[in-house]
């Protein structure tokens, strides 16, 4: 009985763990594989062989391009882009007690994109480093905002406040759109503008391996801040005040906490634009799948989002043939019906 | 000899209105405070205040002789523990899964879980008559017996101090009973908020609260009169002697 007790607190079942990077890898080569020129699985994993310095072997160049600088760079992104978005919701519902709360919802994305597309306009520094400063400037503003709109509009904790929180959202991020189409169309050229609204939408394809400089180690920070601060966010079940008086430091997590949060938000958009859902539809799927300890939620949710956004961008590029849609276009599909459900199963509550 | 828990002059404002005023406390090691008040009489603005969640407008509360202010959330924790009057939670979370956060002060990164937590956690769940419930789902428990599992998981704080705030609410009558023996039975301060004064009667001490104020503090049996109960709750109450030299009853009349 003490036996079991035991695992069951240290985490049963460890055996997902050592499954978790095969399931990564499989995705990340299923990112790589498919696409719109058709490659054989063989020239794929040969290219990559290779490219891996497992052997030497004559290569297609032009195969041996398309697969290691726009696939590969673009899937492995995309799984450190899932993640980090995936752990920034899971953050956020833990520490606003909030099963809607999300970047993308509470306007942290749109903040974010304002910050981002100011940084790229006014061609300060230009760069992925200042456009993610901007946007990280942005998010944090974005959520300063919707957290006070929140509270003067008398949000607290429960079902109530999840919703005043979500519309002091939807308040922000509509300001903050606007904010960014008027900043567009003030300064930025008709080219310009063109590809800023199609990067705003969520989108993948100008992802090259320099991005991924930035979205690893924002990756790797987030499940690291996560993973340390998993008995906290367990500590919150019962609210602010029980976590309070269990020992946690309110103001030191909550800034730690949420300042990852929207960093991680904030690298993702500069990378790739706004997209949404993906911190809500992971997280709640893990929690069915894997329980409410964080100990384990955490790095299911790292693995499931990552997974999550190599797929979502799959299905992107080969829904319909010859066009590539924006990933947001998939994750909103996937994500909108899930947002119905949370909140419909919040009501039965 | 050093009070364990100590108000001083405390008060507390809210939006620059006082909700308690110039509270002064020195609770000793092992003692049982009752506290006696009516709805929006300052109870659990006082427990807050105890806890150091609340911060006084005036005033100072200090722990083991030092100043809450200047102590750590966690070095708190791991000395006072609270139930507050209601806290729910919308996770899918076990009754073993709340009353592990109990061991949340103890615990950390570097500080792994161990043999002793999950001790805690099973006498904890003893105490409370929860262990065979352990595994069931949160949402599933009836009012009395999530109010229990908060007591659980403050017991399995291992706390010095006790703040339980209205914790017999929801208990059907053995379990009000079994709690305050509980309480008894353990070996640490205990501040208690209840509507019940028979309950107050098992208290070594009292106070009663009004509006803010503390009118009276001192053992129940000298506290507690017709007189007092008038006033502050507006109910004539009789107070009949156990005829075997128990604890008396109160009965209470009508309105005054
Ligand atoms: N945050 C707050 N803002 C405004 N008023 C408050 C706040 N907290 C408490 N109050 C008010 O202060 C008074 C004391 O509240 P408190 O919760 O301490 O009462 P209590 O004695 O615990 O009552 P009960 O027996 O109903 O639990 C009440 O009138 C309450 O409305
Ligand atoms: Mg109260």
């Amino acid at each position: 009985m003490r036996a079991r007790a035991a695992t069951r607190s240290t985490g049963r079942n460890r055996g997902w763990l050592w499954l978790a990077p095969a399931v990564l890898v499989a995705a990340l080569l299923f990112g790589t594989a498919v696409g719109e020129t058709r490659i054989p699985l063989a020239t794929v994993i040969e290219v990559l062989a290779v490219k891996a310095g497992l052997g030497s072997a004559a290569l297609d160049p032009i195969d041996a391009s398309v697969i290691w600088h726009y696939r590969l760079s673009r899937a492995v992104v995309a799984a450190c882009g899932g993640a980090s978005l995936a752990l920034s919701g899971l953050i956020l519902q833990a520490l606003l007690r909030n099963p809607l709360a999300e970047p993308y919802l509470l306007g942290i994305s749109a903040g974010a994109s304002t910050g981002a597309v100011t940084v790229a306009v006014a061609g300060i520094g230009a760069g992925l480093l200042s456009m993610s400063a901007g946007a990280f400037a942005g998010a944090l503003t974005a959520f300063a905002l919707v957290a006070a709109l929140a509270r003067a509009a008398g949000g607290g904790t429960g079902m109530r406040g999840a919703g005043v929180i979500i519309l002091a959202g939807i308040a922000g991020s509509q300001m903050f759109n606007a904010l960014t189409a008027l900043i567009i169309a003030q300064s930025a050229s008709a080219e310009q503008a063109r590809g800023i609204m199609f990067w705003l939408l969520g989108n993948l394809s100008g992802v090259r391996w320099p991005d991924s400089w930035v979205a690893v180690p924002m990756a790797a920070l987030a499940l690291g801040v996560g993973l340390w601060h998993a008995r906290t966010l367990d500590a919150f079940a019962f609210g602010a005040e029980s976590a309070a008086s269990l020992g946690i430091d309110l103001r030191r997590t909550q800034a730690l906490l949420i300042g990852t949060a929207s960093l991680a938000t904030a690298i993702m958009v500069s990378i790739a634009g706004a997209i949404g859902f993906v911190g809500l539809v992971v997280p709640h799927a893990m929690r069915i799948l894997v329980g409410p300890r964080h100990a384990r939620l955490v790095p299911a949710t790292a693995l499931a989002g990552a997974v999550f956004l190599v797929l979502s961008d799959v299905v992107s590029r080969i829904v319909i043939p010859g066009q590539v849609l924006p990933i947001g276009v998939i994750t909103a599909l996937v994500g909108a019906p899930a947002f119905a459900v949370v909140m419909i199963r919040g009501r039965q509550r | 000899m050093t009070p364990i828990l100590e108000a001083v002059g405390a008060s507390h404002a809210v939006r620059g209105r006082e909700i308690l005023s110039d509270i002064s406390l020195r609770l000793h090691p092992g003692e049982t405070l009752g506290l006696i008040g009516p709805n929006g009489s300052g109870k659990s603005t006082l427990m807050g205040l105890m806890a150091g969640l609340l911060r006084p407008s005036r005033g100072e509360i200090r722990l083991e002789g030092r100043p809450m202010a200047r102590l750590g959330r966690r070095q708190i924790a791991r000395r006072l523990a609270l139930v507050a009057q209601s806290a729910e939670t919308a996770e899918r979370i076990t009754v073993r899964d709340a009353v592990e956060l109990g061991r949340t002060p103890w615990l950390g990164p570097l500080r792994p879980w161990g043999a002793q937590d999950d001790d805690a956690v099973a006498a904890a769940l003893d105490a409370v008559d929860m262990a065979h419930m352990a595994g069931r789902d949160w949402a599933s428990l009836s009012g009395g017996e999530r109010q229990r599992v908060h007591i659980a998981r403050a017991h399995a704080q291992a706390p010095r101090i006790l703040l339980l705030d209205e914790p017999t609410n929801h208990l059907d009558i053995h379990h009000q009973i079994a709690i305050l023996d509980l309480v008894a039975r353990l070996s640490v301060t205990t501040v208690i908020a209840l509507h019940d004064l028979h309950h107050a009667l098992r208290c070594e001490r009292v106070m009663v609260l009004r509006a803010g104020r503390c009118v009276a503090l001192g053992p129940p049996m000298e506290i507690l009169t017709p007189a007092l109960i008038r006033e502050i709750f507006a109910v004539e109450a009789e107070i009949i002697p156990h005829p075997r030299g128990g604890r008396p009853v109160f009965a209470f009349q009508r309105l005054a």
